[in-house]
């Protein structure tokens, strides 16, 4: 009788053994986790510039949004509704609460209600600041489940992790960015997920759903007219390929008479669901769902063919007449009216340059050229056609949306640079897949080569069954080294588009545009805080009804920091008002003292670059500033400011050019100017010339204000001289 | 003369084979018919006094009509989810269809309500 050999540590391996996991569960902690890292990712990379600077508001358009917040949180949600702002556009004023996109605002005021009723006193700064990361992290979970639906829980694992770190949405989203967009890819994602979710469950839940989404959409951003119509083309798609389905007209159906009403409550948005013709495909496809159901209810309701081809030639000569002439009837006296230029411009890119200026001097509306496509998707660009033809080989309901998401997408980003964001979340998706099919079917390809390796020794006792596996095993080696050399490249490239992304992030896209930095001599940073020096002397020195004339790049931001009444604002809803301030720009300054006392004026802003090299100051701004006055004013003509179709500002300059009162303001005592070691006094360093005309006097302006690196300059509207 | 009267037999012929088809459908999917006629018809004749007397205000026009329309639009979708003849709403129990035709004429009708003026 052998005594049991005891092993001490056997309690311990029971322990162990008891946390054990099924593979079920395994798998399903692997997700979760991964699904928190990514959250977490997605939120700390777009935190560069709040610990490189600090917690601040990005840009321009940003301000206005936080502006806005910040009247929403004082003053309830009544007075921000029906909110008339005298202090801008001065002397029309602006009715914000019926031209803007409150889904925004009421977010950031509802994340920032729930955090005081939790007890923490943050400032709305802080809330609007981080607003945008948040909302991308959530968007990381919605393409998690939307990758689930399209394709399988680990293409939306991987389009999770792509699109937390994908420059193209980045470049929108990153802390300090607080505008629409932030909230309104999330939004858009979300409707199109749960309109991907109707659409393969038949429900009106899920229907309901997204039409609530769309509702978000429609509060968030103007870019829902992409939603608007990009589900009815998928619809027409589907009738088309005849893949339709009950399914189908349920979920488009309730999403669209839904999705209608609840977009018309935004009072910006207001009618335009049924007298636009940027909404009329929505309304169109909705009829056709309705004569193309009912012809196939009466076809299963007959037996009889014959009888059916007759009623079917009736109805639908019936209902195209009526269609054909109810457009043409809308169409023709105006009651529909046609696409508005911003989005005409996406269909004929010309259109903007020649007959609206302003569209077309947003640099964000340019054409995209192929570095920004390489810079803003990495390797996604070539994963997005193996996407497509994974997606072409398991045609689905949900692959075909993604695929008609995808294209009409990388159309429109191609048209315009700030559509790269609206194309992203397709691209991820898309691309998702290809490296989910492709990884899988490596991993099976190594592990079957495993598996057979493993039965045939153990089964292998007949010689011709050893010798047939012999031969498999040794063509599998190949295989399998193939497959191991593919999984180390797809690694590989992984890793690079990861470093790629965090780069890109670091430099491009984390700068405040109204803090700038730069190298000194040694290397140390060098900051300029000039803008917001700027605004908080006009805030501390001038009186509080004082206006303040500038381009209307700065215009939400002098009324968010300076808290004075501007005369334009980014919001550029007057053309003639706006070209009324560039003609005033652009002439001598005895007509523009007359343009701004009709204004009551009474300090002027300019922004100049030529101390420091910044290359984004009023005079290289300065010939949009004459297109535009002159679109409005023949007084002004472009060949005027210019010698032999060049833009000059040295002593071969224009004549007109050199007198005008815009060239005045920013070179006032300039001539005297030391700026580079080696150049003449005057020396222009963003053009890279000595300026031609330094003897400035200025007759009716006063300098005011000169920022500490001569960024920002304000002068002073002198009043009439008296009599006597 | 013949071409007139075998137009006029198909009519009548295409009329007598649809009348006779509707007949054999069920109660509850004829009850839901008659819902769905009654609000197209009371649509109709919005669209008619607002041809008459103008359309302002503009907003209670487009909510009287769309909530006729919308609820019309609903009930044909809960017809299709409950008509047992549709195979794949098969896995569906007929209370959930009316539970979420509930819902969405719920919030319709909140929508409405607001947007009334």
């Amino acid at each position: 009788m052998a005594t049991m050999p005891i092993l001490p540590n056997m309690p311990a391996l029971d322990l162990i053994k008891s946390f054990k996991l099924k593979t079920k569960q395994q798998e399903l902690l692997i997700r979760v986790s991964i699904l928190c890292l990514v959250y977490i990712l997605a939120f700390i990379t777009r935190l560069f510039s709040v610990l490189r600077y600090e917690s601040m508001i990005h840009e321009f358009d940003p301000y206005f949004n936080y502006r806005t917040t910040l009247y929403l949180t004082q003053n309830g949600f009544y007075d921000f509704w029906n909110w008339f702002d005298y202090e801008s556009w001065y002397p029309l004023g602006r009715i914000v609460g019926g031209t803007l996109y409150p889904g925004l605002m009421v977010t950031a005021a509802l994340i920032y209600r729930i955090l005081h009723f939790l007890r923490f006193a943050v400032h709305i700064r802080e809330v609007c600041v981080l607003t945008a990361p948040f909302f991308a992290s959530n968007t990381t979970l919605v393409a998690y489940f939307f990758g689930k639906e399209i394709w399988d829980t680990g293409a939306g694992l991987v389009a999770a992790i792509l699109i937390a770190i994908c420059p193209g949405y980045i470049s929108r989203s990153v802390a300090g960015s607080y505008d629409n967009e932030g909230v309104a890819i999330f939004a858009l994602l979300f409707t199109f997920y749960l309109f991907v979710k109707a659409v393969n469950t038949g429900s009106l839940a899920w229907s309901l759903a997204s039409a609530f989404g769309y509702f978000y959409m429609v509060s968030a951003w103007g870019g829902y007219v992409f939603i608007i119509n990009l589900i009815p083309l998928y619809v027409l798609v589907l009738l088309i390929t005849g893949r339709y389905s009950m399914r189908l007209y349920v979920a488009y159906n309730c999403m669209y008479v839904l999705g209608m009403l609840l977009a018309m409550q935004i009072r910006f948005v207001g009618f335009q669901h049924v007298q636009s013709g940027e909404h009329m495909a929505a309304m169109g496809v909705f009829f056709l769902l309705q004569v193309f159901y009912f012809l196939d209810w009466v076809k299963h309701m007959l037996s009889d063919t014959k009888l059916f081809q007759a009623f079917l030639r009736i109805t639908v000569t019936c209902a195209v007449a009526v269609g054909a002439i109810a457009l043409g009837l809308g169409m023709l006296s105006g009651y529909i009216s046609p696409w508005t230029g911003r989005f005409y411009s996406l269909l004929d890119p010309t259109y903007a340059k020649d007959h609206i200026p302003i569209i077309a001097s947003v640099s964000e509306h340019q054409p995209t050229a192929w570095s920004s496509f390489m810079f803003d998707f990495h390797i996604l660009l070539f994963l997005f056609p193996a996407g497509l033809y994974f997606c072409f080989k398991r045609l689905s309901d949900a692959t075909i949306f993604i695929v008609m998401y995808g294209l009409t997408s990388m159309y429109f980003a191609g048209v315009m640079v700030r559509l790269i964001l609206v194309a992203t979340p397709a691209v991820c998706l898309v691309s998702a897949i290809a490296v989910s099919a492709t990884v899988k079917n490596l991993t099976v390809l190594l592990r079957s080569k495993n598996k057979g390796v493993q039965t045939g020794s153990t089964k292998g006792s007949s010689s011709s069954k050893a010798s047939s596996k012999a031969l498999l095993d040794q063509s599998q080696p190949f295989q399998k080294n193939g497959a191991i050399a593919l999984l180390f490249g797809a690694f590989y490239l992984l890793s690079k588009y990861a470093t790629h992304c965090t780069w890109v992030t670091s430099e491009a896209y984390s700068s405040p545009s109204i803090v700038l930095a730069a190298r000194g001599a040694h290397g140390s940073r060098v900051i300029f805080d000039d803008y917001r020096e700027a605004y908080f002397w006009l805030r501390q020195n001038t009186p509080p009804d004082a206006k303040v004339m500038s381009w209307w790049d700065y215009g939400y931001q002098i009324t968010a920091m300076g808290n004075r009444t501007v005369i334009v604002d980014n919001n550029t809803w007057n053309n003639t008002h706006i070209a009324t301030v560039g003609r005033a720009m652009s002439s001598y300054e005895d007509e523009a003292i007359e343009i701004m006392r009709s204004l009551d004026v009474d300090y002027v802003l300019v922004v100049f670059g030529g101390v420091t090299g910044y290359s984004s100051d009023d005079i290289n701004k300065f010939l949009w500033m004459v297109r535009i006055g002159g679109g409005v004013f023949p007084v002004i003509k472009e060949p005027d400011y210019l010698v032999n179709g060049e833009y000059r500002v040295d002593k071969g300059a224009a004549p007109k050019m050199l007198n005008c009162l815009m060239y005045k303001l920013c070179y006032y005592r300039f001539g005297e100017m030391l700026t580079e070691y080696g150049k003449p006094p005057g020396y222009d360093r963003a053009r890279g010339v000595e300026i031609g005309n330094k003897d400035i006097k200025l007759e009716h302006l006063e300098e005011a204000f000169t920022t500490s690196n001569w960024i920002v300059r304000i002068y002073k509207v002198k009043p009439p001289n008296n009599r006597w | 003369m013949a071409r007139e009267k075998s137009s006029k037999d198909n009519a009548q012929a295409l009329f007598h084979s649809l009348r006779s088809a509707y007949a054999a459908t069920p109660v509850n999917l004829k009850i839901i018919d008659l819902y769905v006629g009654f609000a197209i018809f009371t649509a109709l004749i919005q669209v008619v006094y607002m041809a008459s007397v103008g359309s302002f205000p503009f907003n209670s026009f487009l909510s009287g009509v769309l909530s006729c329309v919308g609820t019309a639009v609903l009930a044909v979708c809960l017809r299709i989810q409950v008509n047992k003849e549709n195979k794949e709403f098969k896995d569906l129990p007929p209370e959930r269809a009316f539970a979420d035709f509930v819902l969405c004429n719920l919030v319709l009708h909140l929508v409405i309500m607001n947007f009334l003026g």
